[in-house]
């Protein structure tokens, strides 16, 4: 005997969660389904940072959708998630990385956006007193911050639970197919169908694709951090690099976290990664030479998230090209979490309507033409 | 709060706790020479600034955490006493940098 | 400062230089193996075999026979050619045998062909009220500054808690000098029935005269409180006293010291972080690594010997230890001759004769595993309470590791040493499961704090800390 949704959900991380609240919002009756619990993965473990700097234009205005809520998450899931919003600093290392960032502010204003700015070493010495001397100034993003990623996904579970979504943890989905209108789903012994079925499996995303002919070019990565002792507040807003690979923030509780994108091994089938020192020596090298007052700093602990990776670091935001009724929401590439509050309230609405009003260009699976294009 | 039950002789060792003199044996940890100091050495967590001193004398639990010639969070019983050593008791968030 | 000898590569590394690990690589040492001991603390002997080369204490007598098992153990490890580093923190063990370690404020990663933890055994948490106040400490952390600094507490002491060492530390402080204000003991007397089976075992093994003769000289003038049932520590900023429950009465007493023991319990944290499978033991009341009979744990090439594959105490651990090392022996050079792994089994049989009457007779009673009062500190590090715990559980934390996203709890550096098992028992209770269906703690490295600048620095060649730090 088939249980039955509206729609039903592969992945519990911020993606699959956030497109559950929205549906569930809009009167819909979502079936999520989490092989372990919701914020397990990328989503619970990433470094926070709820970015709009640096991001690839097709991106932007999906992003700005999202900071929207970001702003107001607490009257979307009934939890402020930890959100602060100190800005994110670019910082340029060099004379030579500011002309490539003056071009792209240029280049972005020019499109209509305005979030970024270019800041001189005065600014950026009063926005990040820490930073080294020699940096000659950067980009800097106001409206952004960070927040506590595992809070925040279990907090839209939760509220999506609340809204009417049945959120299944622990439920790995071991076939996935369609049977003439409807995907079904065998999950734990039970059957679940409905018309409609969002990919947001994350690392796992490939698989399912491929369940229902139409694979997809992701990859499972495991990008690694590290997070220090508590020390006395001395930077405000989050901080990146252009060149090498940093994002630094402290947090309210003064300890500091150091991520940047540095792959471990990944061995997604165990739930597992393993660290690679070397690796994250030049993130603490990187470090030591831009904010010479945490050479003292101790690491307390080192991990990585299983993530999903696109050949060219975008992300599938919409519908199918081959497979009525099946959404992929996935392979955001690292840098997801911001994202994830506006994807799913786009994701919600191409369901309802077929359409959103937030430019997807550039996020179809047709980019591309092997995968999930006509062949 | 621990006595000696013999005073530290030829191998004596002298230690600075914020700014006082303290006498010590060679051998001894940080930690043990703090605990038979007779000085008020307990630490301010960063958490709540409530008083902690060591509990487990082997490394595990971290309640021992001292400030050891500059460099801050070293588990004072695992680090052996030297003379002139310069310790620092920790109340509440350590300082990053000397 | 002497330069650590690290070479890039070794046969096999031995992780701690208690019991198992001294035996360990002395065994593969002689039978040719390229071996290093790594322990971080500044002289072997682990923590039972504390300061047995460097003890103050004139006489040593003071503190029983068995500590000077520790110093042969010592002695013919220092004459079996393998290399040692002490201070030497191991933060870091993976599948590809990778090992981060710290010494002398440097960090270096070597590669071993195969790896022995022997990193021993810590003590049960003991979550009463006040159980953070100055003044209040673990009996073994006591024992510690007897032996390796040669000191008593001062004041009026009390001991508090379950299990032989209760008895062993009261006799070496009587025989010290010191006094003790009172022994609580919280052995439950319901344990009794559980343990009398396994009776004849324990009287025929050496625990039972040794553990009579000790018990009845710690006994002898101190005031003895059995049968314990609640344990509050009060204070301001210090202790100042202890309030009990035993036998249907209350009691208080003014203290300046109060010492907690309800047993020791696998140090779990380089093995799980390196991905070594384990699983609760419920007679324990503890997780164990799943081992073979070799101890070859679930990554292949590590392996676990002594307290941390099970308590067993020094001498089971000793040959575990020597077992562990046949294997790896047999494992690199076959052609090498090791002494019979089956005589050594023997041993091990023979000094484990006697441990599950122990192990029956000391559970810790539940209510001292899970702390009924929601005030009650469970993360010491982060400062959660019990109360703080059970109301995520009600709003839907499943586990420890989901528990992170509503509480910092074993967030902090002590990596849920102090608060893991504890979190395991209470979220178990709360939620009407097994503690091996809760889980634990995921651990990774670095399983103790390095510093930035140590990670920072990392040598590409590891005997380039040698040149370093000689300069």
């Amino acid at each position: 005997m088939s249980r039955t949704a509206d729609v039903l959900i592969v992945g519990g991380g911020i993606h699959g969660c956030a497109t559950a609240l929205h549906l569930a919002k809009a009167g819909a009756r979502p079936a999520l389904f989490e092989k372990d619990y919701a914020g397990r993965h990328a989503s619970g473990v990433n470094a926070g940072g709820v970015r709009q700097l640096a991001r690839d234009v097709a991106e932007i205005p999906l992003s700005i959708r999202a900071m929207g809520l970001w702003e107001n998450i607490a009257d979307l899931v009934d939890d402020d998630c930890g959100f602060d919003q100190h800005g994110q600093v670019l910082v340029a290392e060099s004379e030579a990385e500011l002309a490539p960032m003056r071009a792209r502010v240029a280049d972005l204003r020019a499109r209509g956006f305005t979030h970024e700015e270019m800041i001189d070493a005065a600014e950026l010495r009063r926005l990040a007193p820490a930073v080294a001397e020699t940096c000659p100034g950067g980009v800097v993003s106001r409206r952004a911050g960070a927040a506590d990623p595992a809070r925040t996904t279990t907090a839209f579970r939760r509220k999506a639970a609340a809204l009417g979504a049945m959120i299944h943890e622990g439920a790995r989905v071991e076939t996935v197919r369609k049977e003439g209108r409807d995907f079904v789903l065998d999950v734990g012994g039970q059957t679940w169908r409905a018309p409609v079925l969002v990919n947001a499996a994350g690392a796992w995303a490939g698989g399912v694709a491929a369940q229902l002919g139409e694979p997809i070019p992701v990859q499972p990565i495991a990008p690694m951090l590290m997070i220090t002792a508590r020390v006395p507040a001395f930077i405000k807003p989050v901080a990146i690099l252009r060149g090498r690979k940093l994002s630094f923030k402290q947090f309210a509780n003064g300890s500091v976290m150091i991520g940047g994108g540095h792959l471990g091994q990944v061995f997604p089938d165990e739930n597992a990664t393993v660290l690679d020192w070397r690796k994250l020596q030049e993130s603490a090298r990187t470090v030591w030479e831009l904010f010479p007052i945490m050479r003292g700093a101790t690491i307390l602990r080192a991990w990585a998230g299983i993530e999903g990776r696109m050949p060219d670091d975008l992300p599938i935001i919409g519908p199918s090209a081959r497979c009525e009724g099946l959404f992929h929401q996935c392979g955001f590439s690292a840098h997801g979490f911001q994202l994830g509050p506006g994807a799913g309230a786009v994701m919600a609405e191409l369901i309802a309507t077929g359409a959103t009003a937030t430019p997807l260009d550039g996020l179809q699976i047709t980019r591309f033409p092997h995968a999930g294009g006509l062949s | 709060m621990f006595a000696r039950l013999s005073e530290p002789g030829p191998d004596a060792v002298r230690i600075v706790v914020d700014g006082q003199d303290v006498r010590a044996r060679r051998g001894d940890s940080v930690a043990a020479a703090l605990l038979a100091s007779g000085l008020d050495a307990r630490r301010e967590t960063a958490v709540s600034g409530a008083k902690r001193a060591p509990y487990c004398m082997m490394g595990v639990c971290f309640d021992c955490l001292v400030t050891i010639d500059g460099v801050g969070n070293r588990q004072g019983c695992l680090v052996p006493v030297e003379d002139g050593m310069r310790v620092e008791l920790q109340r509440g968030k350590r300082e990053t940098s000397r | 400062m002497t330069a650590p000898a690290f070479a890039s590569s070794h046969d096999l590394v031995v992780v701690g230089a208690g019991p198992a690990g001294l035996a360990a690589a002395t065994l593969a040492a002689q039978a040719g193996l390229g071996t290093l001991l790594l322990d971080e603390n500044a002289s072997p002997g682990g923590q039972i075999y504390r300061a047995v080369t460097t003890t103050p204490l004139p006489d040593r007598a003071l503190l029983g026979p068995e500590f000077a098992q520790g110093g042969a153990l010592v002695e013919a490890f220092a004459r079996s050619g393998a290399a040692y580093v002490a201070g030497a923190t191991v933060w870091h063990l993976d599948r590809d045998l990778t090992l981060g370690v710290s010494a002398a404020g440097r960090a270096a990663l070597i590669k071993a062909r195969r790896v022995i933890l022997a990193t021993g055994a810590l003590e049960r948490p003991f979550p009463i009220p006040g159980w953070t106040l100055p003044g209040v400490m673990t009996i073994g952390a006591a024992q510690t500054l007897l032996k390796a600094s040669g000191m008593i507490p001062q004041g009026r002491v009390a001991l508090a808690g379950s299990g032989p060492l209760l008895w062993l530390y009261a006799a070496q402080l009587k025989r010290a000098g010191g006094r003790l204000a009172a022994i609580l003991d919280t052995t439950p007397r319901e344990n009794w029935r559980a343990a009398w089976r396994h009776m004849p075992d324990f009287l025929r093994s050496p625990y039972a005269f040794k553990g009579l003769k000790l018990t009845r000289e710690a006994r002898a003038g101190t005031r003895v409180i059995a049968n314990v049932t609640a344990l509050e520590a009060f204070g301001e900023g210090r202790l100042a006293g202890l309030r009990y429950a035993a036998g249907g009465k209350r009691g208080e007493l003014s203290l300046d010291a109060l010492l907690l023991h309800q047993g020791v319990v696998p140090n779990v944290n380089l093995a799980m972080a390196a991905g070594v499978a384990h699983r609760w033991d419920e007679a324990q009341a503890c997780f164990v690594p799943t081992l073979d009979a070799g101890g070859q744990s679930s990554v292949q090439g590590v392996s676990i010997a002594g307290d941390g594959a099970g308590i067993g105490g020094a001498e089971a651990a000793a040959e575990r230890g020597r077992l562990a090392a046949v294997a790896v022996v047999k494992a690199l050079k076959p052609e090498a001759s090791t002494p019979d792994a089956a005589a050594i089994a023997a041993a091990l049989a023979k000094a484990m004769r006697g441990r599950a009457f122990l192990d029956a007779l000391f559970r810790p009673a539940p209510a001292f595993r899970v702390p009924a009062r929601d005030e009650v500190i469970v993360c010491r590090c982060e400062e959660v309470s019990a109360g703080d715990i059970r109301a995520s559980v009600a709003i839907g934390a499943t586990g420890p590791n989901q528990l992170k996203a509503y509480r910092r709890a074993g967030m902090g550096p002590c990596q849920g040493r102090m608060c893991g098992l504890t979190v395991t028992e209470l979220m178990a209770q709360a939620r009407g499961k097994m503690a091996q269906e809760i889980g634990y703690y995921r651990l990774r490295s670095p399983v103790k704090p390095v510093t930035l600048d140590e990670i920072a620095s990392i040598q590409p060649d590891p005997a380039a800390i040698a040149a370093v730090v000689r300069e």
